[in-house]
This record gives C-alpha cells, structure tokens and sequence, in this order.
C-alpha cells in the first residue's frame, strides 16, 4: 500500500499515526506541508530514518522547493517529481491519505 | 489505468485542490485516465464561478474547468455538501455539475485507483 | 429508503472499502459528512469496513448531548448501520488506550484491534476514503 501523508508532524499525529500502521514493505509519501519530516534535524528525522528500515519513504520535490528545503533532504528518502507521484500509485494496489 | 480523484477542500484555504489538480494533470500526463474527480465537504467551493482570485496567482476553480475541457475530466460536486454551502447550479463554473455521493461510490468500484486530498 | 436499491452500480464488482475516521466530532464536519457517505455505499453491496482511529474513537462515544452547542446528534446513526448491513467497525486499541476510553464508553459493538491488526486490516483493502 502507499501510505500519503500531508501535514506537518509538528501540527498533527498523522505521520505519526501513519509510521505505526504501515506494514513492512509499503511506500509513504510526504506531500505538501508533510514534506518538513524529510529534513535535516527537524525533530520526525530520527522516526523517519528508523522507519526507512521497513518501508520506502518519498517526499515530493515540488513541495519541498516550494518550503525552500530541497538542498535539506535527509538521507535515505527519495525525493520524487508529480510523476513519480503518479509512478507510486499506480505500482501499490491501493493508497492511504492519512489527513 | 483509470484514477479517481476526491478533493476535501476548497480553493486556497488549503493545498488539497493543488495538489489534486496536479496530480491530475500528471496522470493525464503519463498517458492514463481521470475519468473523474468528486469535490466533498468545503472541496465544493471550488466549483464556485463567483470568485475572482487576483490576476497574478492561479485560478484554482477555472483551472479545473480548463482540465475538464481538454481532457474529459467529469467534475462532479457532491449535492449534500453543495446544499449546505450555497453551491447551486445557479453558480457552478464551467464543466461542474452537481450530483449524489453514489458518484464518489462509483469511482471506487469502477476505477483502479483513488486518491483523498484534503486536510 | 427504497431508492437505495436501485443504486448498485450493476457491474458484479465487490471491493473492499475502508472508511477512515480519524477526527474527532463536531469540531470540524468530517465525522458528519463520512457518515454520509457510509449509508450511501451501504446500497452499492461492496466489503465496508469502517475503521475509527485517533480522535475518530470519539465519534463512538455514548452520552452525547448536542443541546447546548445547537448543532445535530448524529451519534445515533452509528446504532442504524446495523439495519444497513453496515457491520464491520472496527476500532484502535491504542488510541482508545490514549484517550481513556474502553469499549463500554461506546454506542455500538464494535471489534477493538492491536496495531498490528489493524495495519494489516488496512494493507488488504482495495479501496481507501479518508475524511
């Protein structure tokens, strides 16, 4: 499954929420304000780091661009274009915004 | 491939129109189909044709009916939702048209793909 | 409510429908409006599970009394899906847990699932409606 988040994980549970429900093996995308837990020594780094070690985390380039954080990517998520967006949900059975 | 799209919330108040229309646009980018895109809850406000957003920003509500026109994109307003706004058919934007939630019903089992954007 | 019957879309399809209910009522429209959409599918004959985590658990609550902020109980239509064959509710132990709540705080039966069961109720559905 691909798990879509969108909030920032200092604003609301839903990232968090999501890493606990996600299986092994299943994709998260970040989007729109989400996209800050994909940076460099924001407080979700450490969470998004050891939840690589399970599922495949994906953060939105555009939206990183758009917050002036493209150049502060934390390693170990791949930064995808709105085509790779579309990629990712057409290669899971089924998708999960999490709001 | 057909996607289905649900849009939660209204224009500029929050991304998730943005975001949906350009996932939208990708998808029809990549070759596949949005056959339609379902706008519940404050996502009715984007079929308003009464906003007039500054010229120098996107049309978020125009920029859906522009999709609809060129691609056949079939923009539907959920009634319930639309009644308790004051979205009627008097106001619709170009390419909306209001119906029931078995629409949205419809996507799910018809499509093999459908996408939440809202807040 | 005889209308309804007309609704299956006639394609034979049957998928699995999952509706996710994460907020809490009445501070925003969501656990209204999901509701909405729940009796709806109700006549299309698909697998609808409805799946009450976070703030959703507190949209089960018994008790409620609307009166005095004037806005409509809709906590009894959670007892009516029954009659819909609306069955499956299942609900998150842990955010139960966090919330102090135990399955006698709520309106309707409901199957309360550990984390691992509930993700993995989650990773067969076909189809995902979030509010």
């Amino acid at each position: 499954m691909l798990h879509i988040v969108n909030k920032s994980a200092m604003e609301r549970g839903s990232l968090e929420s999501c890493l606990r429900m996600a299986t092994k093996g299943s994709a998260v995308l970040l989007i729109e304000d989400a996209v800050y837990a994909a940076t460099n020594g924001n407080a979700a780094a450490a969470k998004i780091q050891a939840a690589a070690a399970d599922l495949k985390i994906y953060a939105l380039g555009p939206d990183l661009a758009a917050r002036g954080m493209a150049g502060r990517v934390l390693g170990g998520v791949n930064v995808v274009d709105y085509g790779g967006f579309v990629d990712l949900v057409a290669e899971h059975n089924s998708c999960q915004s999490w709001l | 491939m057909q996607f289905g799209i649900l849009v939660n919330e209204g224009p500029y108040s929050h991304q998730a129109s943005d975001s949906a229309y350009l996932f939208a646009r990708a998808v029809i980018e990549k070759g596949y189909k949005v056959p339609r895109v379902f706008f519940y809850h404050d996502g009715v406000y984007n079929a308003s044709r009464l906003a007039t957003p500054p010229q120098d920003d996107r049309n978020v509500g125009a920029r859906w009916s522009k999709l609809a026109a060129d691609h056949g994109v079939d923009l539907v307003v959920c009634v319930a939702a639309a009644q308790r706004r004051g979205i009627t058919d008097g106001v619709l934007g170009d390419n909306f048209r209001i119906s029931g939630l078995g629409q949205l019903v419809e996507m799910g089992i018809q499509y093999d793909r459908l996408v939440t954007f809202g807040d | 409510m005889s209308d309804m019957d007309d609704m299956d879309d006639g394609s034979g399809i049957i998928k699995k429908f999952m509706f996710l209910n994460r907020k809490a009522p009445h501070g925003t429209v969501y656990a209204l409006e999901g509701l909405e959409v729940v009796l709806i599918t109700a006549a299309f004959d698909q697998d609808v599970s409805l799946v009450f985590t976070d703030d959703g658990v507190f949209q089960l609550m018994k008790g409620i009394d609307t009166k005095g902020i004037e806005v409509k109980d809709f906590s009894k239509t959670y007892r009516a899906l029954e009659g819909y064959d609306i069955e499956k509710l299942y609900v998150d132990q842990a955010s139960m847990d966090a919330r102090g709540l135990t399955e006698d705080d709520l309106i309707v039966d409901v199957t309360v699932l550990s984390t691992d069961e509930m993700a993995n109720l989650m990773a067969e559905q076909d189809v995902v409606i979030s509010f």
